[in-house]
């Protein structure tokens, strides 16, 4: 951790949301600039999980930017936050140049495709501020659950793998994965 | 589609935290296309994973990384900016054999059909090509009213099912449900009448069959 305390990490979260959206609508390069020195420090962490060097990890965090200028203006702040649309991406590319393998994903133009219920007005929260809870409830997770969430999205270590290397029985992991969840769902005002 | 049976939170975690390899994260995307539901997990997922991000310890950069970066920016021409999503190539038509995507690019061919083989009894398969070693991912019919022969998994077998409905010792599993089975469950599935059954299933070991006729038929039929 960092010491910066949580509260300024979520305000941090909130600026950024602000700042994609400038690059998103005219392509604003100061905002890109800021982007970069929040992002690209916790982006490389992330590469560097599996041991990856650094400076392949520097490679894939360029991509991962160069993306984000790119495709900026398809950030929809409706459906997530800067900091989640910038960690798919980076997940993406980390399959795809450092695992060198390919990630099937659904296709939403496709006909059989089956779309969303449309959300009731009251549901609608905004993602800055759903992103902004969640990040309140994850640094809040009992150690066990953060410990096996960390090493699933640093480490892409499967549920299985988590198990074998913290020694312990595939049950636990699997209930204090649901018990996360669980947690985190109700701060997405969802009810089990 | 009502869906009653979905992965489990432990395995979209592995497809959300991409650790999941290609056959299995073939099962679930295509399970994912078909269920609200589930995505909305998923988005929640990557939202932990974004959290997880946000919380990280800086690392240390090279000098020369932002340099490096602006300068590409700075060279790159207009037209590779995506300004909307991209449009499909041809129109998209939906599959002649009710197949969502991702599946319907594994298991169909260019003339848009499903090369099935015959497995014997009534049954087929489609074996699907994915890079991932030592995983199998197949498309399975199994004749309407019909069991697929008694078995055990030597390690995890995912199914999904695209059309038609079997039954097994678990419950009723049709269209878009999921069944994730591993080596601790004996089953026998048995296809519903009416229909045939097609389901898309994922196993990293091969099937263990019971019954002594199917074990001498099994290496000829590849399952
Ligand atoms: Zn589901």
């Amino acid at each position: 951790m960092t010491g910066e305390p949580k509260e300024q990490q979520a305000s941090a979260g909130k600026a950024m949301d602000a700042l994609l959206r400038a690059v998103s609508a005219k392509k604003d390069k100061d905002a890109f600039q800021e982007l970069y020195r929040y992002y690209v420090p916790r982006l490389k962490s992330f590469m560097l999980g599996q041991g990856t060097s650094s400076q392949m990890a520097e490679e894939v965090v360029q991509e991962t930017m160069i993306k984000v200028w790119r495709k900026a203006a398809l950030f929809d702040p409706a459906k997530a936050s800067a900091s989640t649309w910038i960690f798919t991406i980076g997940r993406n590319l980390r399959i795809d140049m450092l695992r060198k393998a390919f990630r099937p994903e659904p296709d939403y133009s496709d006909p059989t495709f089956t779309p969303d219920p449309v959300p009731l007005a009251s549901e609608t929260v905004s993602m800055e501020q759903q992103g902004k809870r969640l990040m309140t409830a994850v640094a809040e997770l009992p150690e066990a659950q953060k410990e096996i969430l960390t090493l699933a999205f640093f480490q892409e270590k499967t549920h299985g793998q988590i198990a074998d290397e913290l020694g312990v029985p595939l049950g636990t992991v699997k209930s204090r994965v649901r018990l996360a969840l669980k947690k985190l769902r109700s701060e997405f005002g969802e009810n089990e | 589609m009502t869906i009653h049976h979905h992965p489990s939170d432990e395995l979209l975690l592995d497809y959300a935290s991409g650790a999941l390899g290609e056959a299995w994260s073939l099962a679930v995307a295509t399970h994912l296309s078909l269920c609200p539901g589930c995505r909305s997990t998923i988005d929640h997922l990557e939202a932990i994973g974004a959290g997880l991000l946000d919380a990280a310890d800086p690392a240390p950069l090279s000098d020369k990384t932002f340099e490096l970066i602006m300068d590409r920016l700075e060279n790159e021409s207009e037209d590779l900016t995506d300004s909307a999503p991209p449009a499909p190539a041809v129109p998209v038509h939906p599959s002649a054999n009710g197949l969502p995507q991702p599946l319907r690019r594994y298991a169909e061919n260019d003339r848009g059909e499903i090369p099935w083989q015959r497995l014997g009894l009534g049954a087929s398969q489609c074996l699907l090509t994915t890079s991932e070693d030592g995983v199998t991912a197949r498309l399975l019919r199994i004749p309407a009213g019909r069991p697929v022969p008694e078995h055990t998994h030597g390690g995890l077998e995912l199914t999904l099912v695209l059309s038609g409905a079997f039954s097994d010792s678990v419950g009723r599993y049709g269209a878009g449900d999921f069944q994730e089975a591993d080596e601790n469950l004996e089953h026998q599935p048995h296809a519903e009448s009416g229909a045939d059954c097609i389901c898309l299933a994922v196993t990293d070991a091969p099937l263990r069959f019971k019954s002594l006729a199917a074990r001498i038929v099994q290496p000829f039929l590849g399952i």
